[in-house]
């Protein structure tokens, strides 16, 4: 047996963050690696999951635990329910906000380990000082409850408190940080952390009031109107006030890094974070013996729990990312600055050596093993073993080269020369792209356009995302590409010295032993790849299995009800097209062709009205059925149907249809379109629900009979026709083309955006919806314009080639020239 | 100086190239020396006087039937039936020869003071004409004295109302045809007989008839037993109509047949070059070609096809006979022949066709894939008389753009046949066992069939079961030029050019074929001795 793993046996930790990406890696170890120990782990409750619930589903079903699940076999249920505890809390509340059961369970533990951190560089400056700046501290005091408890059952309690830190509250300036407490330090601004936790506090309450402000709340609206467009009262306001709370989260990140700024550092994380060491100092210094980690950046495994291994989007991984995908052309560096990663699980040893020598030594005889007091130990690669930038560079381009990332029509990405620019340029380059994209997407989505060209608009919103995300990484951790400082370890080589064979061996944590060029090669680079579900080969796309798998899904036989829009959903037409084919349908050539151009003349406003309000729209527009023959309608509506709507019918649409028919879902076509329109669609539908005109003496009045089923009405038709025969919404589908018909389609289970506009395209792709491009049959007949058959009989009365015949022809062609 | 009959030619080094059909274009290929090309005969002359002609033939009827005008008496129900838009060929110059026939019937009719007439579009399960194609078939008078009444009707097979089971054959075949026609006291029949297929008993017993009846005939066994459809004698799809006729007959129906032929005169003045033979081209044949050539070269398919779906053919009628139904076939066929015959010595090993933008059901819309494997290996395949023009085993080489595209309207059941059937199977007795019921008694499909434009349901089966006799005795089909997913579709095989695919044709045929041409349309019978 060796002395850490002898010290360790039979041990019980508390640890906080054990969700995170080094959290899962400790619990992980600790249960593998020593012998009997046990975990008790302090767990946000969710809101359905209980926290044990939390721990199974968000720890151990990781792929970090597949080797233990190996090794225990069938016991590695009953293992983990013995050694697996978990209990409700929260590192951002006083007292840790446990009970008293939660208190109790962590007076029974010997080592408590806080890893729990906001390390993402978007947190807003309040949560972060919550978590990194306050947490330290209050787990210190939690930590010192327990041990009261526990002393007052006549038990030890807690005797060893690690908090997790990161090497860069030594700040980024040039030269040596040693592994000492920041009071030592010459480079930080003394500030007082308790001004700075109410200022944090206070700011989040002035945001939150400027956020209120009526012009604000108006901005907000109108920003979801332009991303939603009519989708209904319900959904704009839901929309509207999730873009005010993500206004404030961006004022609190902004304030955040402006305020970290001010102080020398680079961001609110290493700011809140060096508060954070310097509160646990100075008010528990004395009190709990504490031992500070601070690794440097994080990065997948290099051995354990298997080479690779990695949770979560890590730090480094989007950059790499954006470039293999060309997106980000330079990322800002030096060639011979240090990038000083360091995997986990170094960092994890680390952690666990510390534990095994503090407990080792309590009862320890020697004065030299007393407790002298927090200390430090850095866990970092740049002074033992320095990975310089230029060869980071370097090994990415080779390795993409080789690997390259294939586009959507499987075509390799060629990964561009890295120059080494200046942080400067590339944020100006990829302002200049996230701004161009911005520019695009208002363009491109204020155009009437769908299907294809929408996704292609949706993919464009995503790149921006992209380019964003790029960008906020070069604002943020291009400091740390650029940072100079290098973080010894001695101390850390010392412990290594003083560990015997046997726990190197177990508990690696030399960062000499990592060979840069394996490891960014072999391990890092070809698991991130893995996580990032990017195409890695040519030919057939992810995305076309999981649409595979999602019309799988829709086409089973477990449904119960598939809603329809009509227009751009099953055909290519609208109620713009149909009244121009009937209207024209009796008219002689030279009034037909003075029809048209008025209608096209009218176009513009008629589509702007549409979008406005479809509602507004419907109503006005069919006022121009008024005092037109009921039976004659009814009658052209059939040729309506079969010369023009058939025509521009989707066949894969009407498929589909059937194919719900088929397996004996019930059908339900819902559509602003008229009765004597949508008459001919009937063998389709179980159940059609539409707009009719009020009749007076056999002809239309114009006046709709009854609200059209339109926007979130569309839904409560649906949901009353579920209701009504007893089927469920959840097994649902709803088919639809636009963002007015978003109530519908967020009402049943499965949505499929056909042939999506922008706006509804880019919801689609946000929500992970299916997604169906359907086309016209491309060998049917396909008028420029929307005309009924010339009535020949007319014709032929008034004489076809009279000079104002001509003239109105010449008018069309020059009309259909134009196009 | 009287027309020259067909030609095979033989090509040498002094051959100019040859034209291929492709699609709504065409090309010039150079044919491998020793390969022949057979060529229709010239148009045989009209009739000098088509009206005179048929009145003589409503006059002086063939075989045991009175003369036309004895049928007529007042009171009685009169019915005439025609063929529909699949005849003829490209759709002729008006006036249609329907418009004469029905014009002089209908007179004859008015002076016999018959009051009950009606006129009823043969369709069987093709789709409903347009109200414009009835009027270019039928001529204004007659369209409007009849449709604003209703009394100008089109067959519709799912009418139970208006359908009449007559019994079943002694092979058991179900006849099942139109009510109006079957009860009234004189059902008169007027034909268009472009090709040696149609006509005879086949008009009443299919034009008339519904699914129930058609499917005893219209099926894979059948076709494969018919060599070809185009040789009434061989024709195990003739030999059912004949029984289902007489059965017809003999249940009382009483068929005045009227039917003409037509000279093969098919092309206009522009396009007229398409006709002629390559090496007799004189310049302005030579400048037709260039011009048609270079203009449908730069338009899209979609204007091409438009341009050729305007073309009315300038055919004109070499006879028109009327009486008893097998009697006046018997005459019908042998002016076919006339037309069309070419005698040709022994099959050959490759056969190249090409193929134009039309066959009998895509008249204005487009060929689409399942089309354009009818037209060929349907159609002009069964251009024959004794033996497949192309030996058991060998390659059908045809030019097509076969894009995958359909007209909606008019063949919506083609598309999930397309997507649906030939994804899983091209084998015609698998595809009639597992799908053809479903297709037939769709409900959509009834639907449009009964209130638009569109084939009946089943009517992609017919087309690839006409494929039958041809797929069964074909090593390989290749189509140059076509649009590969589609091809692949179809179960055949893609090549860019025609030298591939020769190269291609010679992995199933050996090193040194003897290929033959099919130079057609002008459609042309291969009398193969």
């Amino acid at each position: 047996m060796t002395r850490v793993r002898d010290a360790l046996a039979g041990r019980r930790f508390f640890i906080t963050g054990a969700t995170g990406f080094l959290g899962t890696a400790l619990v992980e170890r600790i249960l593998r690696s020593i012998p009997d120990s046990q975990v008790v782990l302090l767990i946000r409750p969710g809101r359905r999951a209980s926290p044990m619930q939390r721990a199974t589903k968000e720890i151990l079903k990781n792929d970090c635990f597949d080797r233990l699940r190996q090794e225990l076999g069938d016991g590695f249920d009953a293992a983990m329910a013995d050694r697996v505890s978990a209990v409700p809390g929260d590192v951002a509340t006083d007292g840790l906000g446990l009970d008293d059961d939660g208190l109790a369970a962590m007076s029974r533990c010997d080592v408590v380990v806080h890893s729990a951190a906001s390390v993402s560089f978007d947190s807003p400056l309040d949560a972060a000082v919550e978590v990194n700046l306050l947490g330290p501290s209050r787990v210190a005091a939690a930590f010192v409850a327990a041990r009261t408890l526990a002393e007052s059952d006549g038990r030890t309690g807690p005797v060893h408190y690690i908090p997790v830190s990161t090497a860069y509250v030594a700040g980024t300036h040039q030269g040596e940080a040693r592994e000492e407490l920041l009071d030592a330090n010459p480079f930080t601004v003394e500030v007082d952390w308790r001004h700075e936790v109410s200022a944090a506090r206070r700011q989040r309450g002035d945001s939150e009031a400027e956020s209120r402000q009526p012009a604000r709340l108006v901005e907000f609206h109108r920003s979801a109107r332009e991303e939603l467009g009519g989708a209904g009262l319900h959904l704009l306001a839901e929309r509207a006030e999730r873009l005010r709370e993500d206004w404030v989260k961006k004022q609190m990140v902004a304030i955040g890094q402006a305020r970290a700024q001010s102080l020398g550092w680079p961001d609110a994380y290493p700011y809140t974070k060096a508060l954070g060491e310097r509160a646990l100092v100075a008010q528990f210094g004395d009190t709990v013996p504490i031992t500070i980690i601070r690794p440097s950046i994080i990065e997948s495994a290099l051995a354990e729990p298997r080479p690779g291994w990695i949770r979560g989007f890590r730090m480094a991984e989007p950059i790499i990312i954006s470039y293999a995908r060309g997106l980000l052309r330079e990322f800002p560096g030096v060639p011979e600055g240090i990038t000083d990663v360091i995997p986990v699980d170094l960092v994890v040893a680390a952690i666990i050596a510390v534990a095994g020598e503090a407990l080792d030594h309590i009862g320890s005889d020697d004065p030299a093993d007393a407790y002298a007091g927090p200390s430090v130990y850095h866990v970092a690669s740049g002074v033992r073993n320095p990975f310089r930038y230029g060869r980071l560079v370097e090994l990415v381009t080779a390795w993409f080269q080789e690997h390259p990332l294939y586009d959507q029509d499987g075509q390799p990405i060629v990964v561009p020369e890295w120059s080494f620019p200046g942080r400067g340029r590339v944020q100006r380059q990829l302002s200049r792209a996230s701004a161009a994209m911005s520019l695009a997407e208002r363009v491109v989505g204020s155009l009437p356009i769908r299907g294809k060209r929408a996704e292609w608009m949706a993919a464009l919103e995503e790149q921006h995302l992209l380019a964003d995300r790029a960008l906020g990484y070069v604002e943020l951790y291009g400091a740390y590409t650029e940072t100079e400082a290098l973080y010894r370890v001695d101390r850390l080589l010392a412990l290594w010295d003083r560990m015997d064979d046997d726990d190197r061996t177990a508990f690696c944590l030399d960062p000499g032993v990592i060979d840069w060029a394996t490891y960014v090669r072999e391990i890092h680079l070809p698991s991130i790849i893995e996580h990032a579900r990017v195409r890695t080969a040519p030919g057939k796309s992810i995305t076309t299995n999981r649409a595979d798998r999602a019309r799988k899904n829709i086409l089973s036989p477990d449904r119960h009800v598939a809603a329809f829009d009509l227009e751009n959903t099953l055909i290519a037409s609208n109620v713009v097209d149909s009244y121009a084919w009937l209207a024209s349908r009796h008219l002689p050539p030279v009034e037909r062709a003075a029809f048209v151009a008025d209608l096209v003349a009218e176009a513009p406003s008629l589509l702007a009205l549409d979008r406005r309000d479809r509602g507004d729209f419907l109503r006005s527009f069919y006022r121009r059925y008024e005092g037109a023959p009921v039976a004659r309608l009814h009658d052209d509506g059939w040729d309506l149907f079969h010369h023009l709507l058939l025509a521009k019918s989707f066949p894969a649409g009407i498929a589909r249809v059937r194919a719900h028919q088929a397996l004996g879902h019930r059908t339900i076509l819902i559509t602003g379109a008229l009765d004597f329109v949508v008459e001919p669609f009937r063998p389709l539908f179980d159940e059609i629900v539409c707009a009719s005109l009020g009749v007076e003496d056999g002809k239309f009045t114009g006046r709709l009979e009854q609200l059209p089923p339109i926007g979130e009405a569309r839904a409560l038709v649906l949901a009353d026709y579920a209701e009504s025969e007893g089927l469920r919404l959840e097994e649902s589908m709803a088919y639809a083309d636009s963002a007015s018909d978003l109530p519908m389609l967020q009402a049943v289970g499965f949505p499929v955006a056909v042939n999506p506009e922008a706006k509804l395209a880019a919801i689609a792709r946000r929500r992970g919806w299916h997604v169906e491009t359907w086309h016209k049959a491309d060998g049917g007949s396909q008028p420029l314009l929307p005309l009924g058959p010339v009535d020949r009989r007319g014709a032929a009365r008034r004489g076809r080639t009279s000079p104002a015949a001509r003239a109105g022809e010449a008018r069309r062609l020059a009309a259909e020239a134009g196009r | 100086m009287s027309p020259r009959p067909g030609f095979v030619l033989d090509v040498d080094s002094s051959t100019p190239p040859t034209l291929f059909w492709h699609g709504e274009r065409f090309s010039l290929e150079t044919l491998p020396e020793g390969s022949r090309v057979i060529y229709a005969p010239e148009p045989i002359d009209p009739l000098r006087d088509p009206q005179a002609a048929i009145r003589h033939a409503l006059t002086h009827p063939e075989g045991d039937r009175d003369p036309l005008p004895a049928l007529l008496f007042s009171g009685m129900k009169l019915t005439i039936a025609f063929d529909d838009i699949s005849l003829p060929l490209p759709p002729m110059e008006r006036p249609d020869i329907r418009q004469l026939v029905i014009e002089q019937v209908l007179d004859l009719a008015a002076e016999a003071g018959v009051d009950d007439v009606e006129l009823i579009v043969a369709l069987a399960l093709h789709r409903r004409m347009t109200e414009p194609e009835l009027r270019h078939a039928l001529g204004d008078r007659i369209y409007d004295a009849f449709a604003p009444n209703g009394l100008l009707t089109q067959h519709d097979a799912e009418d139970p109302d208006n359908l009449v089971f007559l019994g079943a054959t002694d092979q058991g075949e179900e006849v099942e045809i139109n009510k109006r026609g079957a009860e009234s006291d004189l059902l008169v029949y007027v034909n268009i007989n472009l090709v040696a297929m149609d006509g005879g008993h086949k008009s009443v017993a299919t034009g008339l008839a519904s699914y129930r009846s058609l499917r005893h005939h219209h099926n894979p066994e059948t076709m494969r037993r018919s060599k070809s459809f185009m040789d009434q004698h061989k024709s195990e799809l003739h030999s059912s109509n004949w029984r289902m006729g007489r059965l017809i007959r003999d249940a009382g129906v009483k068929v005045f047949q009227i039917e003409s032929t037509l000279n093969n005169d098919t092309f206009p003045g522009a396009f007229h070059f398409l006709q002629k033979r390559e090496w007799e081209w004189k310049a302005k044949d030579r400048l037709g070609f260039v011009a048609a050539a270079a203009a449908l070269d730069r338009v899209p398919a979609r204007h091409a096809r438009k341009i050729f779906h305007s073309v009315r053919a300038p055919h004109r009628m070499t006879s028109v006979q009327a009486g008893e139904v097998e009697a006046v076939h018997a005459l019908t066929t042998a002016h076919v022949w006339e037309q069309q015959g070419v005698v040709v010595e022994g099959q050959t090993d490759i056969l190249t066709m090409g193929l134009p933008y039309i066959s009998p059901y895509n008249v204005n819309s487009i060929l689409n894939p399942i089309l354009v494997a009818c037209l060929g290996l349907g159609y002009f395949f069964n251009l024959y008389r004794g033996k497949p023009l192309v030996r058991e085993g060998g390659v059908l080489i045809m030019t097509h753009p076969t894009p995958w595209e359909f007209n909606p309207v008019h063949h919506p059941s083609y598309i999930d046949f397309f997507e649906e059937v030939l994804s899983e199977t091209t084998d015609p007795t698998v595809i009639s066992e597992r799908y053809e019921e479903g297709f037939a008694t769709d409900p959509w499909y009834i639907h449009l069939y009964r209130t638009g434009h569109a084939y009946h349901g089943v009517h992609p089966f017919y087309m690839w079961y006409w494929c039958a006799h041809a797929l069964q005795h074909l090593g390989a089909v290749i189509i140059v030029g076509g649009d590969a997913k589609a091809v692949h579709r179809l179960g055949f095989r893609a090549a860019s050019t025609l030298a591939d695919a020769l190269e291609m044709a010679r992995d199933v045929v050996g090193t040194s074929p003897t290929l033959t041409h099919l130079h057609a349309p002008p459609i042309l019978m291969a009398d193969v001795q």
